[in-house]
């Protein structure tokens, strides 16, 4: 994980020579993650989606943005939520969406990521929406394509529309992200949910707080300046928002964590320690919760949980990222990303 | 015998006069007097009865003889649960009062091993029912001491567990060791390890060297003990935990830990007392009293190990109480269990050390009380006012000659047969109570 930049610098959003207000906005071919993006194009993301949201909550939700336009799903690590997520978010615009089911595919039988990627980029999609095991698998795929590509996650790298969906429930809750106390829980290790929104949060000048386990904590990320701490009471002191992160299986047994009940004494999100948050805390997880590992089923479905609107928010993100992506000035301008 | 039962505040007051008050936490070595109230420590020291004695105390006169802080002995293995037939915590308690020990540390080496909240629970229970000493339990470092998956250091702590100790074992996955120190260090938790590299040990049997060569016994070669400790406090330096060495037997350990030191790792070390004060050619005629884990060393190890425990590079002196029986020991030295009892010994041969003029009174009671107390976070190891009155009352000078027939333990595998040692535990005090008198 190199050079992670917690304030991305003003790196300009425009391209010579067209220089206008509206060209701060997000204008890219790709998204690849939240690093590098400016404030003002993560901004753009969020107003778009916020638009979006309307239209999800009305009968007809047919868009035609993207009608004519083909995006494909290829997914090399199982997500249910994630890809019919995707998949609605394209339907939703207009788009032919067509899901790749890898475990059935080609790349069973060996074929390599570079390949598979040309395979597709003949049949000319305009969008391509990857989720990898390997982190810079998806920037890797990007390089060889010649459509737009959204990373829907690449190995403990990024998860930038996860980011993004979060930080747009945030503020349509708490009207703001800036100087909002946001405490990050659990699994930061393994964590690409936790990297983007790190950069993002801290993008929009929120203070972010790492809580969990020295084991699941890498040490950097004290070192890059953030609070880090071993304590949910620490952690969640005059919190605004709790992010709980799931704690994958095969980590909970003795290798990381010694074992579920201890891992769920000291950091299970139980209304004992959400007591230590702000009163009006709200509580987060990007799914699939452990209920009973990192969270308690008491506060996953109870009132200060915005769980199920985060699913909502997903698709509004989506939607937002796919138009973008598809129908900016970056999908039109050769080799700009 | 249910004193120990009684609560502390019916405890009469007690008045140890005419002593020579030895307390390495203060740095005081002075004659001079001890008063106990309500089982704790009220005065000690030269000026302890400048205020008179108090009403109703049982005054008893030292005539001259040392009083120190009881030892708190950091390795210690119990036979309960599973191995009752070589002690019990009743027995090692008996044994422990007569050496002058008042906090034993147990090892988690049992069956079911020490791994569990509630076998720590059961561990004090047991040892409130039956023994007189103070019992504080290690746990076990890893599940079933496998070696692969960390215990739950968390609850282990709450339950009471003092620290996490490997035992006998090694945790040969380096991995599993570089994780157990960093979630060891979230709660400030010591991580206990026994440096043995277990396929450079193999067949070895004792101190690779010419005793090995002419007895025709595989040898353990020191590097099986410094490939480990070097590799464990690099480890120590990247996770940032508390890492103790359970035991070292080696010149070349002795460097690595005085490496790690300098470089501000938090390492410390334990040595065993048979390794400062007997060496491989004790073995003799294929002694299996002498077989032990880590197994006897040259003289020049032995040496090297005195000083650094002189000098404080090696912090604690355990006696690594060990007790076996017939069965496992009558055997061929190569067949025979490693393991010797100590309780009863450990403080009388380190005075071996005091009178050959290798270390100062002073310096072993820390090593053997204060130094182990402070590492394992007890209120224990010291006469500060406050602090509870245990206590040890002992005539550096008395001449005796150790008989198996005297062994309070439930195993009489001491290498110290027959011995000849000068000093002598005349009294032990437990919480203001005389648990064990002479």
């Amino acid at each position: 994980m190199s050079a992670i930049r917690l304030a991305p610098a003003a790196e300009p959003a425009y391209h010579a020579g067209f220089m206008t207000m509206t060209d701060y906005g997000f204008d890219r071919r790709h998204l690849l993650g939240i690093e590098g993006l400016t404030r003002l194009e993560i901004l753009d993301l969020l107003d778009r989606a916020e638009a979006n949201v309307e239209i999800g909550r009305q009968a007809n939700k047919k868009r035609d943005s993207l009608s004519g336009r083909t995006q494909i799903n290829l997914f090399f690590e199982a997500s249910t939520r994630t890809q019919s997520s995707f998949e609605l978010a394209g339907k939703r615009l207009g788009a032919d969406v067509m899901n790749m089911a890898v475990a059935a595919s080609s790349v069973k039988k060996g074929e390599t990521l570079i390949d598979t990627a040309a395979t597709l980029n003949a049949m000319n999609p305009d969008v391509i929406v990857v989720r990898h095991h390997a982190s810079g698998a998806v920037a890797l795929l990007a390089q060889k394509v010649d459509c737009s590509v959204v990373n829907a996650g690449d190995g403990a790298h990024e998860h930038p529309t996860q980011a993004l969906l979060d930080a747009l429930t945030i503020r349509r809750h708490k009207g703001r992200i800036e100087r909002l106390t946001i405490a990050i829980c659990g699994d930061i290790m393994h964590s690409r949910v936790a990297r983007s929104n790190i950069l993002l949060l801290t993008a929009l000048d929120a203070r972010v707080r790492l809580v969990g386990p020295s084991t699941l904590i890498p040490s950097a990320f004290r070192d890059m300046g953030l609070e880090v701490t071993t304590s949910m009471r620490e952690g969640l002191k005059d919190a605004d928002i709790v992010m709980m992160l799931r704690l994958q299986r095969e980590r909970m047994q003795g290798s990381l964590v010694p074992s579920v009940r201890e891992y769920f004494h000291y950091y299970g999100l139980d209304p004992e320690k959400l007591a230590f948050a702000k009163p009006d805390a709200l509580v987060m997880h990007p799914g699939p919760m452990n209920r009973g590992v990192e969270i308690d089923p008491q506060v996953a479905d109870g009132p200060q949980s915005l769980i199920r609107e985060q699913v909502e928010m997903g698709v509004a993100v989506r939607m937002a990222v796919l138009d973008a992506v598809v129908n900016g000035r970056g999908a039109r301008t050769e080799g700009s990303a | 015998m249910s004193a120990f039962a009684k609560r502390a505040g019916d405890t009469p007051p007690l008045v140890i006069d005419n002593a020579r008050v030895v307390d390495p936490s203060r740095g005081i070595d002075a004659p001079g007097a001890v008063i106990a109230l309500g089982g704790v420590i009220a005065a000690a020291g030269p000026d302890a009865l400048n205020q008179g004695q108090p009403d109703g105390a049982e005054v008893v006169d030292a005539g001259g003889a040392v009083v120190a802080p009881g030892l708190v002995d950091m390795r210690v293995f119990v036979g309960e649960p599973g191995f009752d037939h070589r002690e019990t915590f009743a027995s090692a308690s008996r044994a422990a009062l007569s050496g002058g020990i008042t906090t034993i540390v147990t090892m988690p080496d049992t069956h079911p091993v020490i791994d569990d909240p509630a076998l720590v629970d059961y561990v004090f229970r047991r040892a409130r029912d039956t023994a007189r000493v103070r019992v504080r339990p290690m746990a076990a470092l890893t599940k079933g001491q496998a070696g692969q998956e960390m215990t739950e250091f968390g609850l282990l702590k709450e339950a009471g567990a003092v620290g996490f100790s490997s035992g006998r074992q090694v945790v040969a996955n380096a991995q599993v060791l570089r994780r157990a120190l960093t979630y060891a260090r979230d709660f400030d938790a010591l991580v206990c390890h026994m440096p043995e590299d277990p396929d450079l040990k193999g067949a070895g049997v004792m101190n690779a060297g010419d005793t090995a060569v002419r007895l025709g016994l595989s040898g353990i070669p020191s590097e099986a003990e410094s490939v480990i400790l070097a590799r464990d406090l690099r480890l120590a330096r990247l996770a940032k935990g508390r890492y103790h060495a359970s035991l070292v037997s080696t010149a070349e350990a002795v460097d690595l830990i005085r490496w790690a030191k300098n470089q501000g790792i938090q390492a410390t070390a334990g040595v065993a007392i048979t390794n400062l004060t007997l060496n491989e050619i004790d073995v003799g005629a294929y002694r299996t009293f002498f077989k032990t884990q880590p197994p006897l060393r040259s003289e020049d190890d032995r040496l090297a190990l005195v000083q650094a425990v002189a000098d404080g590079v090696i912090d604690v002196v355990v006696s690594n109480h060990d007790p076996q029986d017939v069965e496992t020991k009558r055997q061929p030295f190569a067949e025979a269990a490693d393991g010797a009892v100590g309780l009863e010994t450990l403080l009388a041969a380190g005075l071996r050390l005091v009178h050959a003029g290798d270390l100062s009174l002073s310096r072993l009671l820390e090593a053997t009380a204060t130094r182990p107390a402070a590492l394992l976070g007890l209120d224990a190891g010291t006469l500060k006012p406050g602090a509870p009155a245990d206590l040890v009352v002992l005539d550096v000078d008395a001449p005796w000659v150790l008989s198996e027939t005297m062994l309070l333990s439930r195993s009489k595998n001491t290498p110290f047969e027959g011995a000849r040692f000068m000093g002598r535990v005349a009294m032990t005090v437990v919480g203001g109570q005389v648990a064990f008198r002479r």
